[in-house]
């Protein structure tokens, strides 16, 4: 198979190479990075026929446009409501479609969302560190940024016409608040500080990024000592530092912090979380230790059926049109 | 103190053994971490040693917390009653211009000579107490009490990586480029980041660090071998 080679014509800030991540370094200071919408990636990957958890881009709000400089390959878009434009055709992200030679494509915000993920059918080349090509963003270590007048390499590029057109979005994802399971912190923070973060509502302020999310609110204010001796943070830790402002904590968080954390957000409900926007609003919902691993179990067994789904290659366009005929067939029979 | 532990949303469990920093519940999350190590029970993903506790992330999928506590709970019970021995590690520095920009400084709100400050730094008890902030950030314990001094009022952008700075007890080696509001008292050719697949990084959690004076010349000469990053 041949290689696809682009040249990157404009990248916007924060737009990464990421696989799977790199977790089992957070004792060395190093959170796991990887996607912050892991459903997403997952899908774009699954919806291509590819191996889970190879490197793909992520594209921040600002945006990627790519000139196809050689070759050909077919490629996923994911995630949010993005703008898709290529080759004098203009669609939205969860798509399948191929590029060629002299194509431009253009992925930029569209009406929701903050993260897409574009997949390739082959293998994309970058940098990896610890075994991973997923791009710590504060240290730049891994895969890296995309910068203008870079190239892409993709190796081994397939061209999959049984697999053009939409990708079915995921529908099992919770709705509603944002469950959290309560603490560890929590003792240092007052019961009506505590009933104020579930009852409140906290809108997402731009201060986001791989790192964290900040959010605006009902001031969370801690009680009594101002600092815990530094503590491990995991994806989804909400911090809350001395002035009384939470921040979910992402991705590239940092690993350990003297701030104490309210509560941690149920991992199968961050891949919802990180597409929110500045200005958009958000409530938090308790549950227990004990519901948050029933649901994490619960959202396994839908995501995996989700990923096998979109993952049935749906035939070339010449065997849909001849299905489609067969059926009108049998409509004019009876 | 009994050890608490907490759960942290559907994968980790984090045990917590004192409030405040103390060499004791240290020494225990070294411990404990070294015994689930060694036991490595299903589902459990990763460890993270900090100064009060250690967390324990595990796949919900696999286990869940309070199976996680039983299996830390008996780790505990049979821990060894003395402490871990860590590696003793060796960091290569220059105290030298214009690697030293606060040795001066340092110096004069403690009343010694720049001399006396290198002296004391050298002669640290220094033990890795955690990672943190950034990769490769080994927080390290240990900085004699006649040089401890306060962080400045206001961080110091762009401090290169392989600064050797320090604040109150603690001292860390930078990894990269990146501000800070700790003193600057030298420069270490020697990686954290050791570039070695096999060995990534230079110390582990509990490991003891000695300080080794060199000039600038043979800092220029090992530098130049050296990427960090």
């Amino acid at each position: 198979m041949a290689d696809a080679e682009f040249s990157v014509s404009f990248a916007g800030p924060l737009v990464t190479f990421q696989d799977a991540g790199r977790p089992g370094n957070m004792r060395y200071g190093v959170s796991a990075s990887g996607p912050m919408d892991r459903l997403a990636f997952d899908a774009a990957h699954a919806a291509l026929g590819n191996t889970a958890g190879q490197t793909a881009v992520e594209i921040s709000l600002g945006g990627l446009m790519l000139h196809c400089k050689e070759g050909a390959v077919t490629l996923a878009i994911t995630g949010g409501d993005f703008v898709v434009e290529y080759a004098g055709h203009k669609t939205s992200s969860w798509t399948i479609l191929t590029i060629r030679k002299g194509d431009r494509l253009a992925i930029r915000a569209g009406k929701a969302g903050s993260w897409a993920y574009l997949a390739f059918a082959g293998a994309l080349q970058s940098k990896t560190w610890l075994d991973s090509q997923s791009t710590h963003s504060t240290s730049g270590f891994g895969g890296g940024a995309l910068q203008a007048g870079q190239s892409l390499m993709v190796c081994e590029a397939a061209i999959r016409d049984d697999r053009l057109g939409e990708i079915p979005k995921p529908d099992f994802t919770h709705k509603g608040p944002t469950r959290v399971v309560i603490g560890p912190q929590d003792q240092c923070f007052a019961k009506n500080v505590l009933e104020r973060f579930v009852s409140g509502e906290f809108r997402v302020t731009d201060a986001y990024d791989r790192m964290g999310m900040r959010l605006s609110g009902p001031e969370l204010a801690l009680d009594g000592a101002l600092s815990i001796p530094s503590e491990p943070i995991v994806r989804g830790s909400v911090q809350v530092s001395g002035d009384g402002v939470p921040t979910v904590l992402l991705a590239d968080h940092q690993t350990t912090g003297g701030y104490p954390k309210i509560a941690t957000v149920i991992s199968c409900d961050t891949d919802d979380l990180v597409q929110f926007r500045a200005g958009q609003t958000l409530r938090f919902s308790p549950i227990s230790p004990q519901q948050a691993v029933h649901e994490a179990r619960r959202y396994l067994v839908q995501k995996t059926q989700y990923l096998e789904q979109i993952s049935v290659a749906r035939g070339s366009l010449e065997q849909r049109l001849m299905r489609e005929n067969l059926i009108h067939g049998c409509v004019y029979d009876e | 103190m009994e050890p608490q532990f907490k759960a942290i949303a559907d994968h980790a469990l984090l045990v917590t053994f004192a409030d405040e920093i103390n060499e004791a519940a240290h020494a225990t999350v070294i411990a404990l971490d070294k015994a689930i190590a060694i036991s490595s029970p299903d589902g459990f993903i990763e460890t993270v040693p900090a100064l009060v506790n250690l967390l324990v992330s595990f796949d919900p999928i696999i286990t869940d917390h309070l199976l996680v506590e039983a299996r830390v709970r008996a780790c505990i019970q049979n821990l060894k009653t003395q402490k871990v021995v860590g590696v003793q590690r060796h960091v290569q520095i220059c105290y030298e211009a214009p690697f030293a920009p606060d040795l001066e400084a340092v110096a004069a709100m403690e009343g010694l000579s720049t001399d006396a400050v290198i002296r004391a730094h050298l002669d640290g008890d220094f033990q890795v107490l955690m990672y943190g902030f950034s990769p490769g950030y080994a927080y390290l314990s240990g900085v004699t009490q006649e040089i401890q001094v306060p962080r400045k009022p206001a961080p110091v952008r762009d401090v290169p990586a392989g600064s050797v700075v320090i604040a109150g007890s603690q001292c860390l080696v930078t990894t990269l480029t990146m501000p800070t509001g700790w003193s600057i008292i030298g420069r270490s050719p020697t990686p954290i980041l050791t570039g070695n697949p096999s060995h990534p990084f230079l110390f582990d959690v509990g490991d003891r660090v000695t300080f080794e004076r060199i000039d600038l010349a043979t800092f220029e000469r090992l530098d130049k071998g050296t990427a960090h990053g």
